[in-house]
Order: C-alpha cells, then structure tokens, then sequence
C-alpha cells in the first residue's frame, strides 16, 4: 500500500509536483502515466526518501519511507536502471544489496535466475550491459528483498518486445500474488495493457484517476453507418452527447456516450444499419490522455512523438 | 475524482488514506500485514557494506593495487639509490608514506562522491534511508584506510629496511620512533580527512579531486611563498594555515601546548567547520 496525499515540491518558482494525492493498493498494479517531465519521477523520488517534498506526506505500508527500519524487505525500488557503478559487475551489485538487507547469498543467484541474467553476464562490469539487461538487473535488486511493495520508474524503457511482455506477466503475478505495484510510463499503451488502476499526471497535477475500466467506461461508444447525419441527429434527439470522430470524414462515425446497447436501440428506431458499434476502448483512452496532457506538452512535436509512440 | 484507487474497505487500520470505500475490493491485502516489520540494519553492518564499495569497482582495485606497486617501487628506489648512509627506517617510510598519503584520501572522495557521480546512491540511499549513517561508516573506513595504509607503510618500510641493510652490508638503522609513526598517522589520517571534507562539500568526483590537489599541493606552495615574503603572514600562519600543521606532523608531535592550540584552531577552521557543513547539505540533497 501506497498513500500519496498532498505532494507539492517546488523548485524556486516552479511548480514540479502539485497537490499530488493518490493511493496504490495491494493485489493491484498501479499505473502513473504522464508525459515527459510531468513530475512522475520526482513524486517517486520523494516517495523513496531522496528528494524533500516541499509539503505533503508519502507513506509506504502506513509508515514514512525514512521510518522503514530496512526498507529493500518491504518495498522494493528501481528509479532509474542507469544508476549503478559502472565499474561494478552486476553479481556485486545484489550483493551488496543483499548484505545491506541481511539476506543469504542464495538470494542473488535466485533473483539473477528470475529476471533471466546469466552467470557470465552477472559477471560482466555493467559498463557493459545494455540499458534492457540494465532493467532486468534493476529489477533484480528491487525484488531482492522479497518486498511487499514494487516501484518501478518507466521500466519497459530498452526492454526488448519479449522483455516488455516478461515484466508485465511478472509485474501481474506480483500483484496477484497481493503485492502494491506502482510503475510509472510516459508511454500509454505499456500502462494500458498490465494496469488495474490509472493515475494521469499533467504539469505536476493529477488530472484523472480511477480503475482502468472506469476511464474506459467514461470513453463512451463508437457508431457507424452510411447515413451519419441522421445518427448523429438521433442520438442527440435521445438526449445523448455526439462528436465526430473525424470531423472531416463523416464515414468515420461518430463517437457518443450512449453505451452500445442504447446507442443500437436508438439506430433501430431510427431505422437505420449499422455498420459499426463498439466500446470506444484504447483508442478512447489514447484521445483522452492526448487531450489531458496536450497542455502540458513543450511543443507539437513532442505531442507527435507521444502520439506516435502511444 | 483525484485518487487513483480509492481506499478499500479492509485497509488496515494502520494505514489512513483518503475517499470512500470502493467496490472493487481486494481481499489479498494480507499481504500487507503477512510479516512482521524487519529489524533495523545495524551499524556493523553498513561498516561492511561500505568497506566492500570501497574496493570492489575497478576503480577501487586499480587504486589499491596503484598503492601496493608504488609502496614496492619506493623501496625498491630507496636501495637503488640513495647513499648508503641514508639505508634507515625513516627513509623507507618516508618513501613509502608520500604515495600513501596522496593515494589514501583519493579512495576517501572516491567512496563519497561516486554516490553522486555513479549515482549509486540512488539504491544506497534507498536502501538506507538515514544517509548520515551511510556517511558515518563511510567515514570510520576511511579513518581507518589512513591508519590501516600507515601500517602497511610501517611494514614494507620495514622490510625495505631489512633487505636494504643487507645488501648495503650494514646493521639496520630504526630511527622512527613510535611517537613520530603516531605523529605521522595522524597527519596523514588528517588529509584523509581533508578529502572526505571536500567530498562531502563538492559531490562531485572530478571537483573534489581538484580541490583536494589544489588544498594539499598548489596552496601549501603559495602559503610557504607568501611566508617567506610576507612577515606578517609569516607570524600568523601558524594560527590559520591548517596545512602548515598537518605537513608538520609528518616530522613529529607539536612540542608545545601553543603548537596543539594552533593545530587545534586550524583544524576545526578548515576541518571540521567545512565537513559539518557538508554533511549537513549531503543529508539534504537531492538525490537524482
């Protein structure tokens, strides 16, 4: 369990994390999804202890991060994977983890079997490692300690297609399994697809927040048929809100927030074919994290870039 | 609504979060309360731990292997060259203490600032979130690498010692007494010091070993210039140059109560003030 509440760092004038409040719960995995520099790491910085938050209060499993006696065994962090000793092999890396949380050796080799890290490359200085073997060792040393508790930070960056869906099969079973996870992503379709509960973050403010099926509950209905006019004008007749999809394309459809079973009803009685009719699912979600963080975007083509990558 | 998962309805009662109860409850938040919280790290254990990043790097093995060869060159250079009448204990420890005494407070700022410049202390800080106590046994290693190196020093010098002697054809000449060896830990544990002050302050690996090269080397140049052409500077150099009394210590104790007040003075001006002062913002930082 994670309780955020309240968080505002400040940095001079500038607002880095603003009345951030939100709750990660156990058995669930917590989605934190914003764009670049939206104040993602930062809130994960002052939830483990190294930044200050300017006010508010983060606590893991009820208490404050600095009031964990050995934090690694109850939850476990990896912020950036790039931040280890260059010099340093990654064998030696767990173990002097290991030692600091007072585990057996055995530990190490169980978790370099785990993330799928051979003998010779936890040998190896992680000089030489890549930034995917970089994760799969950070991940490594955040479930060193057995922890109730996983924050991770963009974790699927440098991952392979293969290692994206390893970590999230492994990330869902933590979570099944009754564990907090909370993973941060400025990419929405990583959040989407190993998520139960999403929190949107857009210029250091929560912007939405809810259980992922609550966000794509609230993406409405996507309708399509040869005579788009008259739909349009039905389904507001019936008091439902409208939108094209693209506006300049009628045959594109229309999107509504009817749910389909009414949205059907209403084309019946208007006596019209449909040619589509579904939950405006991902595609919904994509739209709204787009329109939630547009102004938070630097420029058109960092939105592109989100757009593209999403 | 501004929470993400709103709290459910078994929360334990340890923990308050804020909203209604929600629908989609969990019943696997046992997890939560399944284990008793674990016992603290104790201090022994972060000596250990510290001392292992010391050494276990490759910039941390070359280091101590760059001591070890030197130590053995000093000697070696000792026998080749100097005058028979120079094959003596103070010579063979001096020879070997130079390089243990530049080399020593490099692995002092090197344990400090690679928290920062390899951002190790990312997972450090982490793992301990009481960085002071990080800081504390990183600093009684390092005391203890600049005792523990004037040892080793002590123990070639006498082996250089032996084999000189022998070779030249003479008895062996001991002529460091305790007090100077004492005399001669101390100041070097000082320039350990010294560095693991400017460590603290700087954060930074490169910063830190400039300053360290320019406090111990470039200024002791300029102090000693400035004394022999200033009379002013030359009478008050003893009450703030720090230096002055740490390179002093090398040829032995202060002989009078005034000489230990100076170092006293000195010591707390560019030691321990300083060092408080980087401690103090370490505890503080950022770390990123």
């Amino acid at each position: 369990m994670i309780v955020i509440d309240g968080l505002t760092k400040r940095y001079g004038g500038h607002t880095a994390v603003d009345h951030v409040s939100f709750t990660a719960r156990p058995g669930r995995v917590t989605g934190f999804l914003g764009p670049n520099g939206a104040g993602k790491s930062t809130t994960l910085r002052i939830l483990a202890g190294l930044t200050p938050a300017t006010s508010g209060t983060a606590t893991v499993l009820g208490r404050p991060y600095h009031r964990l006696p050995n934090p690694g065994r109850e939850i476990g962090v990896l912020l950036d994977a790039s931040a280890q000793h260059a010099g340093r092999t990654g064998r030696e890396i767990l173990r002097v983890a290991a030692i600091t949380m007072g585990l057996p050796r055995t530990r190490v080799d169980e978790m370099l079997d785990l993330v799928g890290l051979t003998q010779d490359e936890a040998s190896r200085r992680v000089r030489d490692y890549s930034l995917g073997m970089r994760q799969r060792l950070g991940l490594a040393h955040a479930l060193l300690g057995d922890p109730d508790v996983l924050v991770l930070d963009e974790p699927a960056n440098g991952l392979d297609p293969a290692g994206i869906r390893w970590m999230r099969d492994l990330l869902s079973g933590y979570a099944r399994d009754g564990g907090t996870v909370l993973l941060s992503s400025h990419l929405l379709h990583e959040i989407e697809v190993v998520a139960d509960d999403i929190v949107v973050i857009g210029q250091g403010r929560i912007v939405a927040g809810g259980t992922k099926e609550e966000l794509l509950a609230g993406t409405g209905t996507l309708v399509r048929c040869a005579d788009t006019a008259r739909l349009a004008e039905s389904l507001a007749g019936a008091g439902h809100h409208v939108e094209h999809v693209d506006p300049a394309d009628a045959g594109a459809g229309l999107r509504t927030d009817a749910d389909p079973t009414t949205a059907g009803l209403v084309a019946l009685a208007a006596g019209l074919a449909l040619t589509e009719l579904r939950t405006a699912d991902g595609a919904g979600l994509e739209e709204m994290f787009l329109q939630l963080t547009a102004q938070t975007q630097r420029d058109a083509h960092a939105r592109e870039t989100a757009g593209a990558a999403a | 609504m501004s929470t993400a998962a709103t709290t459910p309805a078994t929360t334990p009662a340890t923990t308050q979060a804020p909203g209604p109860a929600h629908a989609a409850v969990t019943d696997t938040a046992t997890r939560d309360a399944r284990r008793p919280a674990p016992s603290p790290i104790p201090f022994s254990r972060l000596l250990l731990v510290e001392a292992r990043k010391m050494v276990d790097t490759r910039a941390g093995l070359w280091l101590m292997v760059g001591i070890a060869v030197a130590s053995v060159l000093a000697s070696a250079a000792v026998v080749l060259w100097a005058p028979d009448s120079m094959i003596d204990y103070s010579s063979f420890s001096t020879a070997i203490g130079i390089p243990m005494a530049v080399m020593l407070p490099i692995i002092a700022i090197l344990s400090v600032t690679s928290e920062f410049s390899q951002r190790t202390g990312l997972a450090t800080f982490t793992l301990v979130p009481h960085r002071g106590r990080v800081v504390a046994a990183k600093l009684v290693n390092a005391v203890a690498v600049g005792v523990l190196g004037m040892v080793v020093a002590a123990g070639v010098g006498a082996l250089g010692n032996l084999v000189g002697a022998a070779l030249v054809g003479i008895d062996p000449v001991w002529d460091v007494s305790f007090a100077l060896f004492s005399s001669i830990v101390l100041g070097n544990v000082l320039g350990v010091l010294v560095g693991f002050m400017l460590a603290t302050l700087l954060r930074s690996t490169p910063a830190a070993m400039v300053g360290y090269l320019v406090y111990g080397y470039v200024l002791v140049g300029l102090t000693t210039m400035l004394a022999s052409v200033q009379e002013w500077f030359a009478d008050a150099q003893p009450w703030v140059d720090f230096n002055f009394h740490q390179g002093n210590l090398f040829e032995g104790f202060p002989e009078t109560g005034e000489g230990w007040a100076q170092l006293g003075v000195t010591a707390v001006v560019w030691l321990v003030v300083p060092l408080a002062l980087g401690l103090w913002r370490l505890v503080r930082a950022e770390v990123k």
